[in-house]
Order: C-alpha cells, then structure tokens, then sequence
C-alpha cells in the first residue's frame, strides 16, 4: 500500500526524531508501558528491544509520525492516528492527567473493552513483528470491523449518526456529527479505505498539523479545538459566536488551571470561613442549654441592649442605612457587648469609615460604681504634644565665659496642662467601644484629654481602621488613632447630636450650682414630652436643641483656669510671674449652654448648617422627620412621636468650605544670639591697611623724635 | 450600578451608609424602566445622588450598544420626572471650576463669581470686575462629567471589546477571584483609555487587546487615593474613591455583581495630600 518510510530511524529516542513533538514521545512512552500490562512474560526490556530493533510495525509508524508534516503515506498515517486514538482511550483510563479537558464519560464503559482491544493489537503487533508493513497494514484491516462494531455499540449517545452512516467514510468527518472528542479520535477507523484519495490524503495532512503540539506546552491546537467545541456543546451557550473569544480564553485557563479535588481547604477562603466562625457565636444563645423560657423572660423584662433594628428602619425611611444584614449583626454585636460588660445604657453610635477597615462605634454608660476598672492613666501625653511649640523663646542668655559644654537651658515654659474631665462629665460622659467588624472583640477607647480636641481640631487625617497606628501629621498629634478616634467622636457627638425640644429638660434641683456660667451640665428626660409634630420639625431648626455640651476651644465642657492649677505648682516654678503675665488676660471661654436650639448654630459661610426634610413627600403624614448635618458629613438624625436618634455614618471629618491648611513650620531658631562680642570684624581694605602702616610709621617717628628729644633732654641734664 | 437589579446593588453598597429610602427606590425602578424605553438605550444606570442643601439630585445614565460611548445623563429631583443633561465641554469645566461650596438643590440656581478681565479701550489697558454668572445646571454637568471620569471603575473583564471596535459586556465574565479582587490592577477606569497609549511596549506586552482596553486603578494619581476593603468576610470587596468621597464601587468576588455608586456633596477632596 504506502511507500515504505523515506529515512527510518532505527532509535525514536534519538534527538532528531524527538524534534517532532511531545506527543509521539508520549506515545512512545506508553507504548514501551504497554508491555508489562500485556503480556508480562516477556521482559520489558527485551520486548522494547525487539520492538525498536526490529524496526517494524511500531517503529515505522513513528518515523511516520515524526514526518507526517511532509506527506507521509496514508496508510501509515492512519496507522498512526490509530495510535493515537487509543492513547487518548487509554489515557481516559489509566492516565486522567492527560486529558484533563476531555469528557470522560463515553470512556469510562469503553475503558475495559478498548484495554482488551489493544492487547489484541499487541498481539497482532507482536506477531507480526519482522514481517512486511503490508502485513501490519492488513492486520490492522482485520481488525478494523470489529472496532467499528465495538465502537457503535458504546458510543451510545450517538448511535442514531452511526447508524445512519455506519461506513460512510466522508459522512463522519461532517463537523456536525461530531459530538465528543472521542469520536474525533476515532475517525482514523471509519475513512479506512484500500486506496487513499487526494482529498482524503488532504484532510489528513491537516489533521496531522493540527495536532502537532505548540512550542511551549504539551497542547496542540487539535486537542484544544477539541475541548472548546465539547465545552460549547456541553453548556449550549446562546449565540456561541460572540462569545467564542472569552470561551476560548477560559478553556485554555481551565487546561492549566485543574480544578483539583483535594482535601485542602482554598487558602483564600480562610477568612471567610474564620468570619464566618466568629459571627456564628453572636447567634448562639449565651446560656442557652436548658431552662430557655426562664432567661427568655428575665431578657425581656431588662436589657440595655438598643433596638438597633428600630432605629435602622427609621433611619432606611431617610435614606441613610447600613444594610438590614449589616445591622442585625451589629444588633448582636452590641448584645455581646453587653453581655460582656457591666453597661448601664448601650447605644450604636455610628461607623467610621478608615482606608482598610472600618470602626464601629458603640456609645456605652458604665453601671455606678463599675468605673474604670482596667483604664490605665496614662500620665500625660503632653511632650509629645507641645514640641511643636518649644521653638524660637529661647532667649540666648549664654554664658560665654562659662565656656564649657553647658547645654542651655530652655527658658520656654510648656503652657499649663489643662486638666482632663472627669469620667462621666463633659467630653468624657460616655465611653466608647470599637470594633472593626461583628464578632471582633470591641475594644475601648480611653479617654480623651483636653489637648487632643484641641490638636485634632487642627489637622485631618485619614483613620487606617487599626487603633495602634500613630497619627503622623503636622501639628503633630498627641498619642496614636485610638486617641485620635476618640477625639473625633467627642467632637462629632458635641456638634451633631440633637433631640426634639422638650424631649430632655434640666433636673429641676440641680439648679445653678454650677457657678460660672458654663450651663448646667445634666438632664432629664422630660416625662410630660409629647412630641412635635413632623411637619413642625422640619420646619423649623428652633424645635431641635442639643443635647451634647459644647466644647470650649480649650478642649473641655467646662471652663477651668489654667492659671490656678499654676499657683498649685508655684513652689516649683521660678519663672511663675513670667507666666502669670503670658497668662493673664485669659477671658473665660463660654459655649452655648445645654440645650440650645440649632437655629442658634453657627453658619457655614452662609450656609446653613443643617437640612432638614422629610423622609417620604409623597406621604407625610407618616414619614419621619430627617436631619442631615453639613457640618459633618455623615451625620444624620430622625424624629418621629416620642422617638428620636442619632447615627454618623461617614469619614469622621468636618466640613470645611476652605481647603485645609496645614500651619506653617515655626520659623528656624537662631543658632547664637548676635551680639558685637561675636561678630567677625570685616577685613581692611588695602588702603586702610597702608593708612594704618602709615599711620603707625608716624607715630614711630615721633616716637622716636620723642626719644631723641628726651635724649637731649637727657643729654642735657647730664650735661647739666 | 445598573437599574435592573438595583435593590440588590444598593444593598451591597450600603457599607457605606449610602441607601435609599424606600419610596425612592420604588420609584427609581419605575421611572428607570421607563426612561430605558423613552430614550431607547441598552442599559440604564443608576449613577447616585449629589446631595444639596435644599434638595438632592438623583443622577441617571443611559448607555448605549457600546459600552464605552458617550453617556447621555439624567437628573431628577423627586425620582420621577427625569431631565437630560447635555454633554460636558471643556469650555464648562473651566467655567465652573471657579465655583466652590455645596450645591442648592435648584438646577436654576446661579452662582456669581467675580473675576478680574483685562479690558483694553483704545491705548488703556485696566482691570474690571465682571460678575460671571453660572448656572448649577452647568456644575452639575461638569462635576457629574468630572466624577465619571476621574473614578467610575469597572472590573477587568466585565467589558471586552469586540474585533470591529465596539465595546459589549462580557456575558462570560463570573466575577473576579479573591486574590485578583483585592488588587488595584484588577480594575479600570470605566471611560476612554487616556494612559494607555503612554504605555512602553513592555508594559503593553502582556495585556490581552480584548480585555486590557481602559487604564488601570493601579497608577492613579495620588497614590493611595484609593481605600480597599474586603466586608462580609471576604465575600465583598468595596472600593471607596478618597479623591471624590462618597463614590462607592463594590464587588462579590466569583459573581457577576459590581457597581458603583456616587454619593455626595459633589466636591473634590483637595486636601488629600495632607490626609494619608
């Protein structure tokens, strides 16, 4: 039939018969495998020897192979693409790692029979080892029906095409009869005629280019095509032509990106499941084993736990809502809270967004006498704060005649430490309790000191959602985010929470015990409230008053005199008159009292600072009435009957029409005070120098005439 | 974020505390459906709200079959009645540029500014104040114009462009995986590529022509302008815009979810540089 091969290498694991491709030296690797599982009397290596020395059969077909780009001849082709149907049967069996991409269920009934096949073929191979490829080829011929029929009868799926064409050489290589890759593998089987025809020797040709595998992976362009078009039959996408590109690049991802069915989890889905982990405590009853109804009751009766679930829908009613999901989970949060620690009032505060994570704020009261048990005084962060201003007073008093090392000392006095407030006073009222997501441990803010509102006030910074980063910023802060949070908060509380008027009224005898003027710093909650009506509030800014003290631009509620707590100091202080002068015109700082209504609110440069709206206009007689503040973005309130709330939902940053402007550095000290004593004469000019040479030969001169003149004076009195 | 699913887009984004009130958003998915119909566009987003003194301004795009072609936008005042904006021009963005402050809430509202114009009468050449008067309408468009292309952001893979130049939505696109998603590179800037072609031939070298057609989020200016944040325990991915805050892009990694949204004062944040 064929030609015999043009240059038949004795050694296909020889370089150049290697250059081919992957594929044949895969094939021949199975090939040289197949032995052991065949016939296992014969040793490996002797059956490899003869296969291989004897240069026959096998051999040939595989310098065929290697060839085949340059027109080979047919039967040998077949032969090999024979070879290779069966080693992609084979594979589907034994080797799953090499076809990752193809079906595997028309093989899996096959596997057994196509092993019996090949050990036929083996046989026959065997047999006819030494003898003519006519032989091989008629072998093979032989075997060709019963292939066919095997073949027929498990492709069941497709049976109806085989039926209908069941020898029709060109029938099966209509695309549209192709359905899985191992039908294309077969195809070899069917167009097996006794006299190739060009056409036939052309689509050949073209099957065996294809197949050749790329440069740098063992997939050929045939397997892919394979594999794509199973994958579009498969999931019978609509319209497949536009999205052929796509299909095609994530075919390819799949072929090198094996879906691996192991034990081991995702590594990147660790932390959802560990998030997941921890939320599911905040849904398990605490104490829940077995007297359930009991807790149940004594739950109801007293929690201080909020009704998160409340306020978020009022809030969703004005368009500012964390999602209910997001919401029920900081409802638990708080619970555990709660639970947690012994709280008095819980309220959510709000959410401050940072750059990667995000701090929920929970608003609590301690129960009396349960007061700052783990709180740490950290004593006075105060250095840090004031470097800034140690600069330029130092007045150079050096004493040059000392002359040694003596390191001056500053004559600059830090300005007195304004006390912080106490716990449960001023901006310290409330503590707070932070944490960065639903079932993370909350953790607590310390309290803030006077000078941290001050400097806060000065810069703006992004929060990074971790408490411990430091606040790097000029002016520079005093003490790390925490600090820096709580400072925030205190400000935002003081300027955005509002309430109904009437809603909170003053004790009545706590009267003016606060001498001073700075307002009554307590109130009530007024039992005789009845609520304004919506409408009402919307209206007018003057029915909504504070109810968080103003903070002084001193940093504290309530004014304290800087100057007393010096006089406490005087025994050490030497400079303290100094001080005192610097000190004395300090006027007492006064704030809006408690309770003020808003329409008493500074503008913002002609802008209001609030606006007001109802939540839905189309039905106003059951919407809420909703305050937004300009002042901090992210600030919202909602009033409705007897209810009323407050939430900040945002960056944690003032709204400032001007850009910020960070302060100019101080001005550079001088290194020494410029006195006469240390400054450098200036060189004299050349005709100062000859004046002063002139100058001092004159004055020699006369010296010297002098001299001679007391020489004579002399002279004569000797003479005398 | 795109109108059809909405509820569940406002829902993903509410992180930031930006909702919808449940009027509005009953009538958004009304009045959307019916300005796909009017004005015979392929998609319709919901853009956001650029919040006013008065009254806040519901923004809408519509889309047309090439993703990447001009955007008509719509605003509204009550969610109902919506009014098209012209496009942006160069000529408006200079113009406003000198406008500061919040806005009304009152598309007539008009904002005065005072500049100094060199006028030159014969030989004299002097100064005079002229009081320049822009419209909020024109602010709006430029802003709006301005906030589009500075920060509207889309997955890589979410568009393709299709070999005769058009830009489609990539049906097959399933959504980023969780490491890709928590990188700046796996997500473009939803306009015309500007940077692109600024690119080495190295650089370019192994980005696929089909899907790598718009600049990356990678190489924004200023650096770190952008906050990434995974919520839900990963399930989430949102990226908020520190240059213009108030714009929101989430993303459930491994779905085909992803939108942004725009919530705020309609005011760049200048003072970024002293804020990181």
């Amino acid at each position: 039939m064929g030609d015999p091969p043009p240059d038949p290498e004795p050694r296909p694991q020889q370089p150049s018969s290697r250059r081919s491709s992957q594929v044949s030296q895969r094939r021949s690797r199975e090939l040289s495998h197949l032995p052991p599982t065949i016939s296992e009397e014969v040793p490996r290596i002797a059956f490899d020897d003869r296969v291989l020395q004897s240069g026959q059969g096998i051999l040939a077909s595989q310098n065929n192979f290697q060839d085949w780009s340059s027109g080979p001849p047919l039967t040998q082709q077949e032969n090999l693409t024979m070879f290779q149907a069966e080693e992609a049967q084979l594979g589907g069996v034994e080797y799953p790692s090499l076809n990752m991409g193809f079906q595997p269920q028309p093989y899996l009934e096959e596997g057994g029979i196509q092993a019996a096949r090949n050990t036929s073929l083996m046989q026959q191979l065997q047999q006819g080892q030494g003898s003519l490829f006519q032989q091989l080829d008629s072998a093979y011929l032989e075997t060709q029906p019963n292939f066919l029929g095997q073949f027929n009868m498990y492709q069941g799926e497709d049976l109806q095409f085989n039926q209908g064409a069941p020898h029709g050489p060109y029938m099966r290589d209509d695309p549209a009869l192709q359905y899985s890759p191992s039908e294309l593998g077969f195809m070899p089987f069917s167009v097996e005629v006794p006299e190739p025809e060009p056409r036939e020797l052309a689509v050949q040709n073209a099957k065996a280019y294809l197949l050749q595998t790329s440069v740098s992976c063992s997939l050929s362009l045939y397997e892919h095509l394979v594999n794509l078009l199973t994958k579009i039959l498969n999931q019978r996408p609509e319209d497949p032509l536009s999205l052929l590109e796509s299909l095609n690049r994530t075919t390819q991802w799949e072929w090198f990106h094996p879906r691996l069915d192991t034990m081991r989890d995702d590594p990147e889905m660790e932390p959802t499941y560990e998030t997941a982990d921890r939320q599911k405590g905040l849904f398990l009853r605490s104490g829940a084993a077995g007297e359930g109804e009991q807790e149940m009751e004594e739950e109801v009766a007293e929690t201080a736990v909020p009704n998160v679930m409340e306020t978020a829908f009022y809030f969703e009613q004005a368009g500012v809502a964390l999602s209910s999901d997001e919401s029920f989970r900081i409802f638990m949060a708080l619970k555990q809270l709660v639970e947690q620690q012994p709280i008095h009032t819980c309220r959510f505060w709000g959410k401050v967004l940072g750059l990667s994570r995000s701090y929920l704020v929970a608003e609590v009261e301690f129960r009396e006498g349960e007061e700052e048990g783990e709180e740490e005084e950290v004593e006075e962060p105060m250095e840090g704060g004031e470097g800034l201003d140690a600069h330029a007073e130092e007045e150079g008093e050096e004493d040059e005649e000392k002359a040694t090392d003596v390191i001056p000392k500053p004559m600059w006095k830090p300005p007195p430490v304004i006390p912080k407030e106490e716990s449960r006073s001023g901006t310290n009222k409330y503590l707070y309790f932070v944490c960065n997501e639903p079932g993370r441990p909350w953790t607590r803010l310390p309290h803030v000191t006077p000078v941290q509102i001050v400097q806060a006030r000065k810069i703006k910074k992004f929060f990074t959602g971790y408490l411990d980063a430091p606040v790097i910023s000029f002016p520079p802060f005093p003490g790390n985010e925490a600090s820096y949070l709580r400072a925030q908060i205190a400000r935002i509380s003081a300027a955005t929470h509002i309430s109904p008027l009437g809603f909170y009224q003053f004790g009545e005898e706590e009267g003016d015990e606060e001498e001073g003027g700075a307002g009554r710093d307590s109130y009530e909650e007024n039992p005789d409230f009845e609520g304004i009506p919506v409408l009402e509030l919307v209206d007018s800014m003057a029915n909504w008053v504070h109810h968080t003290q103003h903070i002084l631009p001193q940093g504290r509620c309530t004014w304290v005199n800087p100057l007393q707590k010096m006089e406490e100091e005087e025994e050490l202080g030497e400079e303290e008159e100094k001080a005192d002068e610097g000190l004395e015109d300090v006027e007492q700082e006064v704030g809006p009292p408690l309770l003020t209504p808003l329409s008493e609110d500074a503008e913002i440069m002609h802008m209001s600072p609030w606006t007001a709206h109802l939540s839905c206009s189309l039905c106003p007689q059951y919407s809420v009435a909703v305050m937004r503040s300009n002042l901090w973005p992210g600030a919202y309130a909602y009033a409705s009957g007897k209810k009323f709330e407050n939430i900040y939902i945002g960056w944690g940053h003032k709204y400032s029409p001007e850009n910020f402007n960070p302060p100019l550095p101080a001005p550079i000290q001088h290194e020494y005070p410029s006195s006469p004593e240390v400054m450098e004469m200036t060189d004299p000019t050349v005709e100062e120098e000859q004046a002063l040479k002139a100058a001092q030969e004159q004055a020699l001169a006369a010296s010297e005439e002098e001299e001679e003149d007391e020489e004579e004076d002399e002279d004569e009195d000797l003479e005398d | 974020m795109d109108a059809e699913s909405l509820l569940l887009s406002l829902e993903l984004a509410s992180g930031s505390g930006q909702g919808l009130s449940p009027d509005r958003r009953a009538s958004l998915l009304t009045s959307l459906t019916l300005v796909k119909r009017d004005y015979r566009y392929d998609r319709v987003l919901f853009w956001g709200r650029i919040l006013g003194l008065v009254a806040d301004y519901y923004i809408a795009q519509g889309l047309s079959e090439d993703q990447l072609a001009p955007r008509k936008t719509l605003y509204s005042l009550n969610c109902m009645e919506w009014s098209l904006l012209p496009p942006a021009t160069e000529d408006m963005v200079v113009q406003t540029s000198v406008v500061k402050g919040r806005f009304m809430g009152d598309p007539s509202h008009e904002y005065e500014h005072t500049e100094l114009q060199k006028m030159s009468e014969g030989e004299k050449v002097f100064e005079e104040e002229v009081v320049v008067q822009i419209k909020e309408e024109t602010r709006l468009v430029s802003v709006i114009d301005q906030i589009d292309k500075a920060v509207a952001v889309i997955p890589r893979g979410a568009l393709f462009k299709t070999p005769l130049g058009p830009i489609h939505v990539n049906r097959t696109f399933e959504g980023l995986s969780l490491s890709e998603a928590k990188k700046l590179s796996s997500y473009f800037h939803f306009r015309e590529p500007v940077e692109l072609k600024n690119k080495t031939l190295l650089e370019k070298a192994d980005l696929d022509p089909s899907l790598d057609f718009m600049d990356s989020l990678e190489h924004d200016i200023p650096k770190g302008s952008w906050s990434i944040q995974m919520e839900r325990g990963n399930a989430l991915v949102v990226l908020r815009s520190l240059l213009w805050p108030g714009l929101t892009f989430f993303h459930a990694p491994r779905t085909k979810n992803y939108g942004y949204i725009y919530v705020g004062t309609g005011e760049k944040n200048i003072d970024l540089p002293f804020m990181l």
